[in-house]
């Protein structure tokens, strides 16, 4: 069967035609085209699929597109306004946060969920909250040291 | 994944009579197991119906001395809440420790119940705790909700709405993870309650159990060192890629010591 979806994403409301299977990141990459999520694991462990669904982070490979009918959806080209990147994207590129760029995007994505709920987050707890998000290339320290300058910025300097 | 119908319903009598409809219905809590159960093809529901929309299975609230908490509620939303924190903190932290934060963020208490997974945190705390089930049909002890691996006494059709954890005088769960997916490997709640002490092993055995011996010794004396010596037979245990049964029964000791320790 197929369903229609509308949600609200990066704060645009879109309308796709898909399977009721269908994948919430096969609907964003394929009917979209909104290629920035990416899928690394298939199988709810690597965290390179994460987008905020109103307002939380999930794992969009692990979430149907039609349990988003209605919802306010933010992937990481919802961030930047026009050229300038969001603070937090900024910090990522600023700590040398990415060496291949694949996971990032989650990262930038649960990152901010994090700052969400805890503006000022130790280097402890920036490490327990990227348990759901691998890199195999970076080795995570310039991505804690990117999220801490990040939430940093994000408060403003402080 | 194969294809299936995808339905959203309101309501708990929705949902009963979707699934009463479908072929071969079942009901989604978060997806955070069905989905990646589905995708491997392990599981071909005819239809799938999702439970997101019925308002009334979401939400904490103190009843008396209890705290209840619907079907729906995610694992993120136990972990924050302030009623939990105060009244069983024990409780929050072991929401707070489940999987990742998306995982959290989707799970729900009905879900990994229903799920019975033999690694799973929540049954500990069911038990642990002395809680009860509250369904579309009846209430189950929670003693009696967990009958076996991925098995509970759940009837078809029949609809968790609801857990409710009577607060104990202290408590406290201990895991030792998986380093990868967080599950216990083994996982221990112990507690203090009016009716004696609880002590319930998740993750060790194909469902979660209590051990009667370490609940007699701590009901004499609430204290680390009268567990010394107590031991859990390693023959009922699991033995998979993670650790032997041996080492199973060996860890049950320990996360049972720091447990009590960390009730205080
Ligand atoms: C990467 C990863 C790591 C995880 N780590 C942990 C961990 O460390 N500890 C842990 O305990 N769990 C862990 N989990 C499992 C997680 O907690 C799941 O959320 C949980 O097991 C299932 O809950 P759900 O709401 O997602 O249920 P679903 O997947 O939607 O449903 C699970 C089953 O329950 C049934 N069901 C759902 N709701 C009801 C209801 N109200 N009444 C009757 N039946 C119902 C469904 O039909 C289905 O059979 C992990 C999962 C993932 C993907
Ligand atoms: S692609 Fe979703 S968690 Fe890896
Ligand atoms: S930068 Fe390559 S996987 Fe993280």
């Amino acid at each position: 069967m197929s369903v229609r979806v509308t949600m609200t994403l990066n704060g645009k409301e879109v309308s796709a035609e898909v399977e009721d299977r269908t994948l919430l990141v096969s609907m964003l990459r394929e009917k979209l085209g909104m290629t920035g999520t990416h899928v690394g694991c298939d199988t709810s462990q690597c965290g390179a699929c994460v987008v905020h669904v109103d307002g939380r982070s999930v794992k969009s490979c692990t979430v149907l597109a039609a349990q988003c009918d209605g919802a306010s959806v933010t992937t990481i080209e919802g961030l930047a306004k026009g050229n300038t990147l969001h603070p937090m994207q900024e910090a990522f590129r600023d700590n040398h946060g990415l060496q291949c760029g694949f996971c990032t995007p989650g990262m930038v994505m649960s990152a901010l969920d994090l700052v969400a709920r805890n503006p000022d987050p130790s280097e402890h707890e920036i490490r327990e909250w990227l348990e759901g998000n691998l890199c195999r290339c970076t080795g995570y320290h310039n991505i804690v040291k990117s999220i801490k300058a990040g939430a940093q910025a994000m408060r403003g300097g402080k | 994944m194969y294809s299936f119908n995808y339905r959203r319903v309101s309501s708990v009598d929705e949902a009963v009579a979707a699934l009463g409809k479908a072929e071969d219905g079942k009901l989604m809590a978060g997806g955070m197991t069905l989905l990646p159960t589905m995708k491997q093809r392990l599981a071909q529901p005819s239809d799938l119906i999702d439970l997101s929309g019925v308002g009334a299975l979401a939400g904490i609230k103190r009843e008396g001395n209890r705290i209840v908490i619907g079907a729906m509620t995610r694992h993120a939303d136990v972990a924050d809440s302030a009623e939990v924190r105060s009244a069983i903190p024990a409780l929050a932290h072991l929401a707070g420790r489940i999987g990742d934060p998306q995982v959290r963020n989707r799970g729900t208490i009905g879900g990994s119940i229903a799920n019975a997974d033999p690694a799973a945190d929540y049954p500990a705390a069911v038990v642990g705790l002395g809680a009860t089930v509250h369904t579309n049909q009846r209430e189950i002890a929670g003693d009696d909700f967990f009958t076996g691996m991925f098995d509970t006494a759940l009837e078809d059709g029949e609809i968790i709405t609801a857990v409710s954890f009577p607060v104990p005088e202290k408590a406290a769960y201990v895991k030792f993870p998986n380093p990868a997916s967080r599950y216990a490997v083994v996982g221990v709640m112990v507690a203090r309650t009016g009716g004696g002490v609880r002590v319930a092993v998740t993750g060790a055995g194909p469902s979660v159990f209590r051990v009667p011996a370490m609940e007699a010794a701590l009901a004499k004396s609430f204290s680390a060192a009268a567990l010394d010596g107590i031991t859990v037979a390693a023959d009922d245990l699991n033995t998979d890629i993670h650790a032997s049964a041996e080492y199973r029964a060996h860890l049950v000791g320990v996360m049972a010591a720091r447990a009590v320790a960390a009730a205080g």
